[in-house]
């Protein structure tokens, strides 16, 4: 094997949440040696396709209560809620940063940063840089790393594996694709900032590169995954694509229509619907400003009714923007126009774009603190990695873009300190279980020539059992259809071979090695949503309908278990101020807090 | 419309010691098939050894770029239909090493992209307490355009200079150089324009402006260039000013 590279702190995923927090390391203790390791260049990551924007309180008009009590509420009261006040807290501080550092920020006329309604919201509170946010964020975030020296940047190495001995991780294996050689990368803190794992199913706005790898990687080291039977359907994806149509475009007054023409959310308790030109439309909290889980359900029952559209590529209902016109279209929402144009292959000026719901957004991950660092002395992980926990069982929309900068801040900070204060590496075995891990690599992929199993093959059948098991709507017989179908591509992978048997640039064995986290990941999930038997959030059994607050009050907590099935544990929700309650949306509702009771 | 489209493929393997050739395939000819769909058939379903990158497939991770009939192009945004009945030949971008196949070498840009000190510099910094930067939205409609860049690198395979001039910093690294530049929060000019105004940088420039015919995203790195030009001769002129400059 190839000399082995040491570093103190060594962030894995280039994304907003690895960006942020090598930026935290390196200015808390500029005398650490930093590096990032990642399977794309930074500016490729999934970031870059965020849409809407950022949530962070600054204007007169909001107040932190409303901003912790919107993302409880929309968290079915899943999420922890000093993690939630620790976010609400330092999300302006963060927005504000990054402002400093170059993001343009849309803006009012004063010259101040402008803010937008998103669903499930009391008051505007979504920074924006017109309908690119996350583009722009990762952008500024990647250059503004430019400027610290101490920080070795891998781009394109791909990362296999979490070196843990005595009872810490201490660093990684990883794959430099150019070569195809596997690295051993000594770290005293590790950070995970891989992004989520969308790819599980068939229709995802999520990019290619989320398969989950660094779920995969800590999962395998010992570490829980916490929540992952909450997986978030975003109510507006293009039929066929699934490319995400952002939920700006509602904030800024764009209204959901059936085939009958009519704003069919109403019919599911969320409100009664203005005239678009009703000036006090839209409603904030209400209709199509509602929460993504309970606007991806109400379109699943408006297709049972048959109230949806047809097509080729799947059922689907119109988002209508044309009231707002070309110019705001032009102005607020130009990404939306361009998208709906080259993929959808409707202009939104004339024409309602064709949605439906798609598979967005993982509120569930590597369980961590409130401090981003997970059980696993010498590993963090932050972003949608992670689960702190936040998004509960759905997240509001546009928390998850200031989530990466709070918790990959915290991530970077603690890691950074940490790395300080343990100096020391089990250099001998650390190499022995990377050379252990070459040759996993060489014997199971490069140099095996006897499989017969084709990768796509197996990803197909993963990512359709995902879909008709584990769906929006589940119940126990649909999950445990889905875990035992993962249980049997498992052992099919095992027989998985390559065409490609070359080393540079191998994209064939990447794929291999993605297909074995997601198998992993997908059957975390399926066994967490098997053993939770009620319907909170974006978890809906039909066979348990109600929440379940004596027994569900809780996380779920998957073990990686070799052999078998996870271990299924479960841990307590914090809750600080805001006892459980019913979720209200389009209405007036009172906000009980503990210290009123 | 036929059911089928031949694609000619750029093939190279670095371990063969071979030259590269041209592997054909025949693809389904889908209405909704983009380029990069076409490539992921042939992946999946026929060689899997067959190499390149992408992501998002929404035109804006800036990974997929490739010569397409000899253009540059976003292949996730490139549908098969315009190319019928075609064939068509797919290449690594121009001006680029190939890493493998599909795939270039992007050193150099990544390199030049540093460079330019691509972030904000500010005499006086604010604190966090302090609160944002004030800029007018006409303030942000200055540089607005050359920061929608998405380091695709289509406008080097499209730059005659980049192609010859091993120096050359290159349309979107200058761009992005004027990005800064023309942002009313940053205070970096000085450090910027002793390297854009090098022989690698604005004035290696031709004005062919085939960068911003190709560019995807509208940044128009060639007006970015000559603005910076128009600023530096200005400064030039300046310089003998008995009071130095404004």
């Amino acid at each position: 094997m190839a000399e082995t590279i040491q570093h103190d702190v060594v962030i894995i995923g280039g994304g907003g949440a690895g960006l942020r927090a090598v930026i935290a390391a390196a200015e808390a203790h500029p005398d650490l040696d930093i590096a990032m390791v990642s399977k794309v260049y930074p500016m490729r990551s999934h970031t870059v396709s965020a849409e809407g924007g950022a949530a962070g309180v600054i204007k007169d008009n909001d107040s932190k209560e409303n901003h912790i009590h919107d993302t409880i509420s929309g968290a079915d009261w899943l999420a922890d809620q000093d993690a939630v006040e620790y976010f609400v807290d330092e999300a302006p501080k963060e927005l504000t940063l990054l402002e400093h550092w170059g993001c343009p920020w849309s803006r009012e006329p004063d010259g101040s940063v402008a803010v937008r309604p998103f669903g499930g919201m009391l008051i505007e509170r979504t920074w924006f840089a017109a309908d690119k946010t996350g583009f722009h964020m990762l952008h500024a975030l990647f250059q503004t790393s430019l400027k610290y020296t101490q920080v070795t940047r891998y781009d394109e190495w791909f990362a296999t594996r979490l070196l843990v001995e005595n009872g810490r991780c201490q660093g990684l294996t990883a794959i430099e694709l150019r070569t195809g050689q596997v690295r051993t990368i000594l770290a005293k803190a590790v950070i995970m900032c891989t992004g989520g794992g969308g790819r599980i199913f068939p229709f995802t706005t999520n990019a290619a590169i989320k398969t989950g790898d660094g779920m995969g990687m800590a999962y395998l080291a010992g570490v829980p995954l916490k929540d992952m039977e909450f997986v978030q359907y975003h109510p507006t994806g293009l039929p066929g694509s699934g490319i995400l149509i952002t939920e700006a475009a509602r904030g800024e007054g764009g209204i959901l229509l059936n085939n009958k023409g009519e704003r069919y959310l109403e019919a599911y308790n969320l409100g009664t619907p203005l005239d678009v030109d009703d000036p006090e439309h839209p409603v904030k909290r209400s209709m199509e400003l509602g929460p993504r889980d309970r606007l991806s359900q109400a379109f699943m029952h408006e297709q049972d009714q048959g109230n949806v559209f047809d097509s080729e590529f799947g059922t689907y209902v119109q988002l209508d923007v044309r009231h707002l016109g070309e110019k705001e279209i032009n102005r607020k929402i130009p990404f939306v126009r361009e998208l709906a144009k080259n993929y959808g292959g409707v202009d939104p000026v004339n024409e309602p774009i064709p949605v439906r719901p798609v598979v967005h957004y993982m509120m569930g991950g590597v369980a961590t603190d409130i401090s981003a660092a997970t059980e696993l002395p010498g590993l963090w992980a932050a972003g949608e990695t992670a689960c702190v926990s936040l998004n509960g069982a759905n997240r509001l929309g546009s928390n998850s873009l200031t989530e990466l900068l709070v918790f990959g801040a915290r991530a970077g900070e603690g890691a950074a300190e940490w790395a300080r204060e343990h100096p020391d590496f089990d250099t001998a075995a650390l190499e022995a279980q990377a050379e252990a891990e070459q040759r996993r690599i060489a014997d199971n992929f490069i140099n095996k020539q006897d499989g017969t199993e084709r990768i796509s093959t197996i990803r197909t059948e993963l990512q359709t059992a995902m879909e008709s098991g584990a769906g929006i709507y589940r119940t126990e017989q649909s999950l445990q259809a889905t875990a035992d179908k993962i249980a049997e591509l498992k052992e099919r992978f095992k027989n998985v071979g390559l065409d490609d048997h070359s080393l540079s640039f191998n994209t064939e064995l990447t794929s291999a090695l993605e297909l074995e986290f997601m198998l992993e990941i997908a059957e975390s999930l399926a066994h967490s949503a098997l053993q939770r038997t009620e319907s909170r959030g974006s978890h809906q059994r039909t066979d348990y309908e109600a929440r379940d607050d004596a027994n569900f009050l809780r996380h779920s907590l998957a073990r990686y278990n070799a052999g078998g099935a996870p271990a299924i544990d479960y841990q307590d929700v914090v809750i600080t101020n805001w006892p459980p309650a019913e979720r209200v949306y389009g209405a007036e509702e009172t906000v009980v807090k503990t210290d009123d009771v | 419309m036929a059911d089928t489209i031949t694609i000619e493929v750029f093939r190279y393997r670095p371990e063969d010691g071979a030259e590269p050739v041209y592997d054909t395939f025949d693809v389904p000819l889908r209405q909704e098939w983009r380029v990069l769909d076409a490539l992921n058939h042939v992946k999946d379903e026929v060689d899997g050894s067959l190499t390149f990158r992408w992501s998002c497939r929404m035109g804006v991770c800036g990974s997929c770029g490739m010569m397409v009939n000899g253009v540059p192009k976003l292949t996730c945004s490139a549908f098969l239909r315009d190319f019928a009945p075609g064939p068509i030949r797919i290449d690594p971008l121009d001006g680029f090493p190939v890493e493998r196949d599909l795939v270039t070498v992007l050193d150099d840009f990544m390199g030049k992209l540093s460079a330019v000190t691509p972030w904000m510099v500010h005499k006086d910094e604010r604190s966090v307490e302090q609160g944002e930067y004030r800029q007018s939205p006409a303030e942000l409609a200055q540089f607005k355009q050359y920061s929608m860049c998405i380091n695709c690198t289509l406008c080097y395979a499209a730059c005659p200079v980049y192609t010859h001039e091993d120096d050359f910093l290159g349309p979107a690294v200058l761009a992005l150089a004027q990005r800064y530049n023309l942002d009313s929060r940053d205070d970096g000019n000085e450090q910027r324009y002793p390297l854009i105004w090098s022989d690698s940088g604005i004035w290696d420039c031709t004005f062919v402006g085939e960068c911003s015919v190709v560019c995807p995203k509208h940044v128009d790195p060639s007006a970015a260039i000559q603005q910076a030009k128009v600023q530096s001769a200005q400064s030039f002129f300046a310089s003998f000013l008995p009071f130095g400059k404004r």
